[in-house]
């Protein structure tokens, strides 16, 4: 079974479209890196997998199921990481909570173990007990990595894991993805993205390009120059 | 002397067990419009509970939790507009409340003496309403602290975790309702949202967890008002206003402490 099918989508917001025409799918345990330009739609198209929005005409299917059906089994990574700081919560607090789910209200002794370990596999044990407010940018977003590990997702999806984060860190981060054993969704606007063991590559602009893994050569790719591509493309691949 | 206060010290204990749960609540979903919002509103229920002469908490009750529901569909489904809506039904409820209060005949002093309260002349009625708003928002807070700690740092990952969020949201501001209608009695419409909003202010700076804030909160809230109802006893002030005063002193000394 398909991890993800995405068929004949189309949104828009009010009376704008924003995404038109979205076709592709992605097998179990496969890294698909979504790119694109600013307003391109990428989060929007996130956010439909999600089912945090209902598309406008066309479907989507996880694990054959509807996002709504099947949202425990995605763990997500939101693209802004400056929420309410001043709340009075620990690292661990939020990493816990991605434990939640239906009909459950209390964290057992699992839990807490299963924070701990992913804590640790995120080198961000030490902080474990600090208020979020007292952390770097780029550690808060460790932090919501953690958090949407902890649930043990089939599928992940990450909107600019790596923006706050420093080259040392954007590495640690991208080996780690590079390594989970589940299906992965990364949007990134950093192009270093596809010089890892990417299967799928789309770009969104409106449209949606698909390019098939594993090696990537954009210098020689002339379907990636078909639509409006983001410009750095454009200019240093397509020679346009 | 405890014959003359003595309820009202009762009183100024439950309102501060209130006040620590959903002040703090209220403080880190950033929802003090919200809740200036219900109080000031809630004359409209005071309002027409004169006009038709029925039990005035009943007609409050019902009439804040209306507005706690549109405020709910206000803050979920128009959140770009929500700042403005939320004055709109601040406004309304007022309005309703002084027509109402046109449309009675007579003088209604008892209306005025809900804009400000008086703790020192609290009766057994409200006392019973107090217990039982503070046993539902402890039972409340038992069962749903992880949830609530969650909805309050990030609301769109309760979607994620298949967990409603916006029903959560719309209990907050029914439990948020309930405690403002057992308080208005005591501290009034207009100084409800300082003293609700105080003490967790100043719990948040001291505290790690939110359980902490809490708890920090209601002793805080317990200290500013039976301080107060002791200052206005022998003073003979309006305690409100004495409660506010050192609890805004409270919240400047503790600005001192830096972050
Ligand atoms: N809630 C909204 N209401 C109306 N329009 C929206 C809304 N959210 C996004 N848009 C519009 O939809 C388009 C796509 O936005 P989206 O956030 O999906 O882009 P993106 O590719 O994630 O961009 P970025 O790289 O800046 O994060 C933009 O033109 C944006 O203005
Ligand atoms: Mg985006």
């Amino acid at each position: 079974m398909k991890a993800l099918e995405i068929k004949n989508l189309y949104f828009r917001y009010d009376k704008e479209t924003v995404l038109e025409n979205i076709n592709f799918s992605l097998e179990d345990k496969k890294f698909m890196a979504i790119i694109g330009p600013n307003g391109g739609g990428k989060t929007t198209l996130l956010k439909l997998i999600l089912g945090f929005l209902k598309p406008y005409k066309g479907e989507i299917k996880i694990y054959g199921k509807s996002p709504q059906e099947i949202s425990e089994l995605i763990g997500y990574v939101p693209q802004h990481t400056n929420f309410s700081l001043d709340i009075p919560i620990t690292v661990f607090d939020i990493v816990l909570q991605g434990r939640l789910k239906k009909g459950k209200f209390f964290y057992d002794k699992l839990d807490r173990e299963k924070a701990e370990e992913v804590l640790k596999t995120l080198k961000i044990e030490k902080f474990k007990n600090r208020k979020i407010k007292d952390l770097s940018g780029g550690q808060r977003q460790k932090v919501l990595i953690a958090r949407a590990l902890v649930s043990e997702p089939k599928i992940i999806v990450m909107d600019e894991p790596t923006s706050a984060i420093d080259p040392t860190g954007q590495k640690e981060i991208l080996d780690l993805i590079e390594n989970l054993d589940i299906t992965r969704i990364v949007v990134s606007h950093d192009i270093k993205i596809l010089l890892r063991k990417v299967d799928k590559i789309a770009f969104i602009n409106k449209k949606a390009v698909i390019h098939e893994g594993p090696k990537l050569n954009i210098p020689n790719d002339k379907h990636f120059c078909e639509i409006e591509l983001i410009e750095f493309l454009k200019d240093e691949s397509c020679g346009i | 002397m405890w014959d003359l206060i003595g309820n009202s010290v009762y009183a100024g204990i439950l309102i501060s067990i209130a006040i620590g749960i959903i002040g703090s609540l209220i403080v880190i979903n950033k929802a003090t419009a919200i809740t200036g919002s219900i109080a000031h509103g809630s004359f409209g229920g005071i309002g027409i509970g004169i006009f038709l002469g029925v039990n005035i908490l009943l007609s409050t009750t019902l009439f804040t939790l209306v507005l706690a529901l549109l405020l709910a569909v206000i803050t979920i489904y128009y959140k770009h507009r929500s700042d403005s809506l939320i004055g709109v039904i601040w406004a309304l409820g007022m309005s309703v409340g002084i027509i109402f209060l046109n449309l009675t005949p007579g003088y209604n002093a008892d209306a005025l003496s809900y804009l400000f309260g008086n703790i020192l002349l609290i009766e057994n009625g409200d006392i019973f309403m107090m217990v039982g708003v503070d046993l539902l928002l402890l039972i409340s807070i038992i069962i749903l602290y992880n949830r609530f700690l969650a909805m309050s740092y990030d609301i769109d990952f309760l979607k994620v975790r298949g967990i409603n969020g916006s029903l959560l949201y719309t209990y907050f501001l029914i439990l948020t309702s309930l405690t403002v209608v057992m308080s208005v009695r005591a501290i009034g419409i207009i100084l409800i949202l300082a003293l609700f909003t105080i003490p967790p202010l100043i719990a948040e700076k001291f505290t790690r967890k939110f359980y902490q804030m809490m708890i920090l909160s209601s002793v805080l809230s317990a200290v500013f008002i039976i301080g107060g109802i002791l200052i206005s006893y022998f003073y003979d002030l309006a305690p409100t206003p004495v409660i506010v005063i050192l609890a805004a002193a409270g919240l400047f000394l503790s600005m001192l402490k830096k972050d």
